[in-house]
């Protein structure tokens, strides 16, 4: 299921905030099919690069390539119009509104002037049901009536709605139960394995483990790490989120260890 | 997934698609959505009918034909203005000078009518857009500079009286003797043709529920059994009807000169009602209004330009209250100094919670003004004609709000512990 060229990848990435110098040099892939997992300790620069790919933040050097052509994102929009979907970590839903309505929330289908409700109804059922999604009851149910499993998946499934072809998942499970992580997890995986390509954002390593293809490590603003998941062991990770470096992490996947 | 996956969960997508098949289940649905808190328009409208038991219990004119008719005329201007003010608290804003506000735009019309000689059409016009501009600054003010919408409007409220005593001058007031202006309030729709609009509204309400019924069930979607969008049209016809029928009844003391059929301001306002229960429900605008009182970070992310919807909300508030004072003016043939001061827009939110508009922000319908609006008009028309010192009222008026705004907040808490919308 490994592509070889990936749909996502930044090069050579600095990002500096006055005299912080908080990405240096950071190379970060992104392949269709497959989950990435960024993981990295408080401070290491996973949200600032999240949000450099988000198109938040541009990149002060570096290139940002995607699908093999170099482009400059200036702010979300034009990411999103790339493919690229983000869900926060605080969910980003409007509790007053339905799964429908949220899920089409800024993209409304028309006609005219006048919401196509038949049309959104359908596609978003659709979406759900692409996922097999089948805890919630409802699309008509309103989004302060669902528990935070059914948020997530609800935020996920908006990302299959409109054909992301990247999707950035900002701590997905922090908030979870067991049943509810094991749900997310489950679409994460599916989400994956219908071609889009994840790079999930994740400080528990035991799901970091249980769906991740490759693994990426930041350490202090460099990568420490981009490895593939089963070769490395949970012990190794955790050394190089804390040191930056893994005594017994031979070979090519300690490239870029500082 | 887990290998536990029971037939209902593997069936649980396709479930919704006929859910509440019955008109019990729908019945005993929506009992659960009460419990929940999720009420709707059910307070205000038992409060309505209570009232109505009451005054017709302590005076036997009350529901006369006469002030019926009365109870009518003296609801539009707070309806209107709580229908102004519905868009503004579904952001969770409030707007308090939309009642000056009004009376800055109302004395435009006044003086380009009297005092310029312009036609009604023209000065309505610019009335309006006298509204809009105010409106526009207010929204610049909220949405750019970031200043509570509260304080903004205060120093509005504060301002414009003073623009009202410049155009009119010290203690005067312009008499709107304008003929359509005047018509407003004071004169009646033929019956006849009362009847047909009645006939043709239930009509078109019917046709448009049946259609989107029928739409839904081809297409698998989500909807309502057939007896409860039938009963809906019914108890419509049975109000509109009923009403219709209370106005045409002649209603003059004079046997002489009958006065009869429905004021033209009843039209005006389902006019702006069914507009506003589209530009809500129906188009993007409206949902995006919902989202940023839900959630304006969340809306934000979703690409909605927050900003312009707040703007556009605060424009459309200070226009529709510009209508509100115009049937103001009419109500009392004159635009004065006091115009939109003192209570009127206190009266407007009062009656937009009332009638179930959330001053929370992100519920509420066009409707609830409507119904809010005859709570507040209700309680002063009945004391008045008890007789009743006028302390009365605003203790009363003042104690029906705390009420409304109580079981706004109760109701709040218990939808959120039950996790209804």
């Amino acid at each position: 299921m490994s592509s070889s060229t990936p749909v996502l990848e930044l090069r050579g990435i600095n990002k500096s905030f006055g005299v912080a110098h908080v990405l240096h040099d950071v190379d970060l892939k992104i392949y269709p099919g497959q989950v990435t997992a960024l993981v990295g300790d408080n401070g290491a620069g996973k949200s600032t690069l999240v949000k450099t790919v988000a198109g938040i933040y541009l990149p002060d050097t570096g290139s940002y390539i995607f699908d093999g052509e170099p482009v400059a994102v200036h702010g979300p929009k034009e990411a999103s119009s790339l493919g690229i979907e983000i869900v926060y970590q605080d969910l980003a839903l409007c509790e007053n509104l339905d799964i429908v309505e949220n899920m089409f929330l800024g993209r409304e289908s028309r006609h005219g002037i006048v919401l196509d409700e038949t049309t959104m109804e359908a596609k978003a059922r659709e979406a759900l049901t692409s996922l097999s999604v089948r805890t919630v009851k409802s699309v008509r149910q309103s989004v302060s009536s669902l528990s935070g499993g059914q948020r997530q998946t609800v935020a996920i499934a908006k990302s299959v709605l409109w054909n992301s072809k990247v999707v950035l998942l900002d701590e997905p499970t922090a908030a979870l139960g067991v049943a509810q992580t094991r749900q997310v997890l489950d679409l994460v995986r599916r989400l994956a394995d219908s071609g889009v390509g994840v790079l999930l954002i994740s400080h528990n390593l035991t799901d970091v483990f249980e769906v991740a293809d490759r693994i990426t490590a930041l350490y202090l603003g460099r990568v420490a790490a981009d490895v593939s998941a089963k070769d490395v062991t949970s012990r190794q990770v955790v050394e190089l989120i804390t040191t930056g470096q893994s005594s017994d992490l031979g070979g090519a996947a300690a490239l870029t260890t500082v | 997934m887990t290998d536990t996956i029971t037939e209902a969960e593997q069936a649980g997508f396709a479930s919704d698609m006929t859910q509440s098949t019955t008109l019990g289940q729908s019945v005993r649905a929506y009992a659960n959505r009460v419990r929940g808190g999720d009420m709707g328009a059910l307070p205000s409208i038992l409060g309505l009918i209570a009232l109505f038991v009451v005054f017709w219990l302590a005076n036997d004119k009350f529901l006369s034909y006469l002030n019926m008719a009365n109870l009518i005329t003296q609801a539009g201007p707070i309806v209107i203005l709580a229908m102004a003010l519905v868009p503004v608290l579904l952001l969770g804003e409030i707007d308090l000078s939309a009642g000056v506000a009004g009376g800055v735009a109302a004395c435009v019309m006044g003086v380009l009518i009297v005092k310029h000689g312009q036609p009604w059409g023209i000065a309505v016009l610019a009335a309006v857009v006298t509204g809009a501009v105010i409106g526009l600054v207010i929204g610049l003010l909220v949405a750019k500079l970031g200043i509570p919408s509260f304080v903004v409007t205060l120093a509005f409220f504060l301002g414009l009286q003073g623009v009202t005593l410049k155009l009119i001058g010290e203690g005067g007031s312009v008499r709107v003797n304008q003929e359509v202006i005047y018509g407003i309030a004071n004169k009646n729709v033929d019956p006849t043709l009362g009847w047909i609009a009645a006939a043709v509204i239930i009509a078109g309400f019917a046709a448009l529920s049946l259609l989107r019924q029928r739409r839904k069930v081809a297409h698998g979607l989500q909807h309502q059994p057939l007896a409860v969008v039938v009963a809906q049209i019914v108890a419509l016809a049975i109000v509109i009807l009923g009403v219709t029928f209370v106005l045409n009844q002649n209603r003059s003391r004079n046997p002489n000169f009958p006065i009869e059929g429905v004021p033209w301001v009843l039209p005006l306002i389902a006019v702006l009602l069914i507009g506003w229960t589209f530009a809500l429900g129906r188009t993007s605008w409206g949902r995006h209004v919902y989202a940023v009182g839900g959630n304006a970070e969340a809306a934000r992310r979703a690409g909605i330009n927050v900003d312009r919807i707040r703007i556009s909300v605060f424009m459309a508030c200070s226009a529709m209250a510009a209508l509100s004072l115009i049937v103001q003016a009419s109500v009392s043939g004159k635009v004065s100094t006091s115009s939109g001061g003192g209570n009127a827009l206190l009266y407007a939110v009062g009656a937009a919670v009332i009638g179930g508009t959330s001053l929370f922000g992100g519920k509420g319908k066009a409707r609830d003004a409507v119904i809010g609006g005859l709570v507040v008009a209700t309680i002063a028309n009945g004391l008045g004609l008890l007789n009743q010192a006028s302390y009365i009222n605003f203790v009363v008026t003042g104690g029906v709000l705390l009420l409304a705004a109580s079981v706004d907040a109760i109701s709040r808490r218990r939808r959120s512990a039950s996790g209804l919308g």
